[in-house]
């Protein structure tokens, strides 16, 4: 088992590596499409902006290779938010891996903008391979201004003024809204059951 | 039901982990890696590492330690202390740190807020204030971590709070530097005035002795978190056991 983990250059992908790393899961780095020969999943992390971020992965051929790979791929925050059709942060189109649109939280009454800190996992669907061990309550470590509706991707939601896709998937193509690589000993558990996908 | 944080805050000189009482005398209480780890498994939701002296001698932190941080916890952690430009800030935010905070240099060039906000994101960036009442208004002061170079500045607290959001902070810590160190309860007052000036998250620190204290913060500043050193770094008392009383007292705490 490899992990590729995508360095588009502009996000930090640091702390992923090193939860990859404490995790005892096996990764390479990789920055283009054809380096991803000996992985047999992929990691798409992702901090920073919707709009600089789908420049750069264009720029390498992400968009186009993305589109035709068949390995199990797991979207991390802004990179969960990549997979959709398009983002109302910037405006940007995005890769188009599932169906559905990036709005931006509600700046309701109450709440502080943006979502950050620790909030739980509710509704998670029991055929969800990455919350394996994960019970419903869970809590999980995020930070966001931008989400995905609740929708029919979505596997688990976090309520914070709108129901979030906390996580997502379809077929191969999965993400979490959250920082599993921040999330404690149940971010661990995320990331070691994508490896066991 | 987003939780309540707990945040140690680490003061960093010459790479050991200091605690001074109202930004003073400062004594070693240990490694930073070492209570890093220690905080991270006791239950902390996040850490915050000043590097105390940076400012003050124009350096800045080094991103050596803040990837041994990166490397060994996993919660999240923010790194302040002289981050002067979008290179500095980028250097400790590759090493691992989930977010940076800007205090003096801020107050020096606001732009560096705007600048900081466009290139890695609101979320990433931390508006640090430290904040003393004089003639009855608060006002921000700067250079702290060296006590022959901390002076005021005109700006008033509120003010520079509301400012920063403006230009892109996407959370404030406030300090208030009369109840620094003494353990004597944060500054509710000052909290609350801050709390209905601030839309983004709003993390109390300065004052924290007793559980108590954590709970007047959350209940009647209604911060999001609530930093303290001493009493973690002196263990006057555990993470867990603080968390335990929180819970119990109907505050919402990651267990």
């Amino acid at each position: 088992m490899t992990i590729g983990l995508i360095d588009t250059g502009c996000a930090n992908i640091a702390s992923v590596r090193f939860a990859l790393e404490r995790a005892g899961l096996n990764h390479v780095v990789v920055r283009d499409a054809d380096e991803t020969g000996d992985c047999d999943r992929l990691i798409l992390p992702g901090v920073g902006a919707a709009g600089p971020a789908m420049d750069r992965l264009r720029a390498r051929g992400w968009d186009v290779s993305l589109r035709i790979d068949g390995r199990p791929l797991l979207g991390i925050c802004l990179g969960m938010q990549l997979l959709f059709e398009t983002s109302d942060e910037g405006n940007a189109a995005c890769l188009e891996l599932l169906p559905g649109q990036v709005r931006q939280l509600p700046r309701t009454d109450g709440l502080v903008w943006p979502h950050m800190g620790w909030n739980t996992l509710e509704a998670p669907a029991a055929d969800e391979p990455l919350l394996r061990g994960i019970p419903a309550g869970t809590h999980v470590y995020f930070v966001h201004g931008f989400y995905v509706p609740a929708g029919a991707v979505t596997r688990a939601q976090c309520d914070y003024g709108a129901a979030i896709s906390a996580i997502v998937r379809r077929e191969h193509v999965s993400g979490c809204q959250f920082h599993p690589e921040r999330s404690g000993l149940a971010g661990a558990r995320i990331l070691s059951n994508f490896a066991s996908i | 039901m987003l939780a309540r944080r707990i945040i140690p805050c680490l003061d960093v000189r010459d790479g050991r982990v200091v605690k001074g009482v109202k930004f003073r005398n400062h004594e070693d209480v240990g490694g930073i890696v070492e209570l890093a780890r220690r905080y991270a498994r006791e239950g902390a939701d996040e850490l915050v590492f000043y590097d105390i002296t940076a400012s003050a001698r124009g350096a800045t932190v080094e991103p050596e330690w803040v990837s041994a941080v990166a490397r060994e916890i996993d919660i999240p952690f923010c790194v302040a202390g002289g981050i002067r430009s979008v290179d500095d800030a980028r250097a400790r935010l590759f090493a691992g740190a989930d977010k940076i905070s800007v205090n003096s240099p801020a107050l020096e060039n606001p732009g560096l807020i705007d600048a900081l906000a466009r290139e890695f994101g609101c979320q990433c960036v931390v508006l640090g204030v430290d904040s003393r009442l004089i003639a009855g208004q608060w006002r921000v002061h700067q250079f702290t971590g060296d006590p022959d170079k901390t002076r005021t500045v005109e700006r008033r607290t509120l003010d520079w709070i509301a400012e920063g959001i403006d230009r892109g902070a996407g959370e404030v810590v406030l300090n208030c530097m009369d109840m620094d160190g003494v353990r004597d309860g944060y500054d509710i007052e000052q909290l609350a005035a801050a709390r209905a000036a601030c839309s983004t998250p709003l993390i109390a620190s300065g004052g924290a002795g007793r559980k108590e204290h954590f709970k007047s913060a959350f209940e009647l500043a209604n911060v999001d978190g609530a930093l303290a050193a001493s009493v973690f770094h002196k263990r006057v008392m555990e993470i867990g056991e603080l968390k335990a009383y929180l819970g119990a007292e109907g505050i919402r705490v990651r267990s």
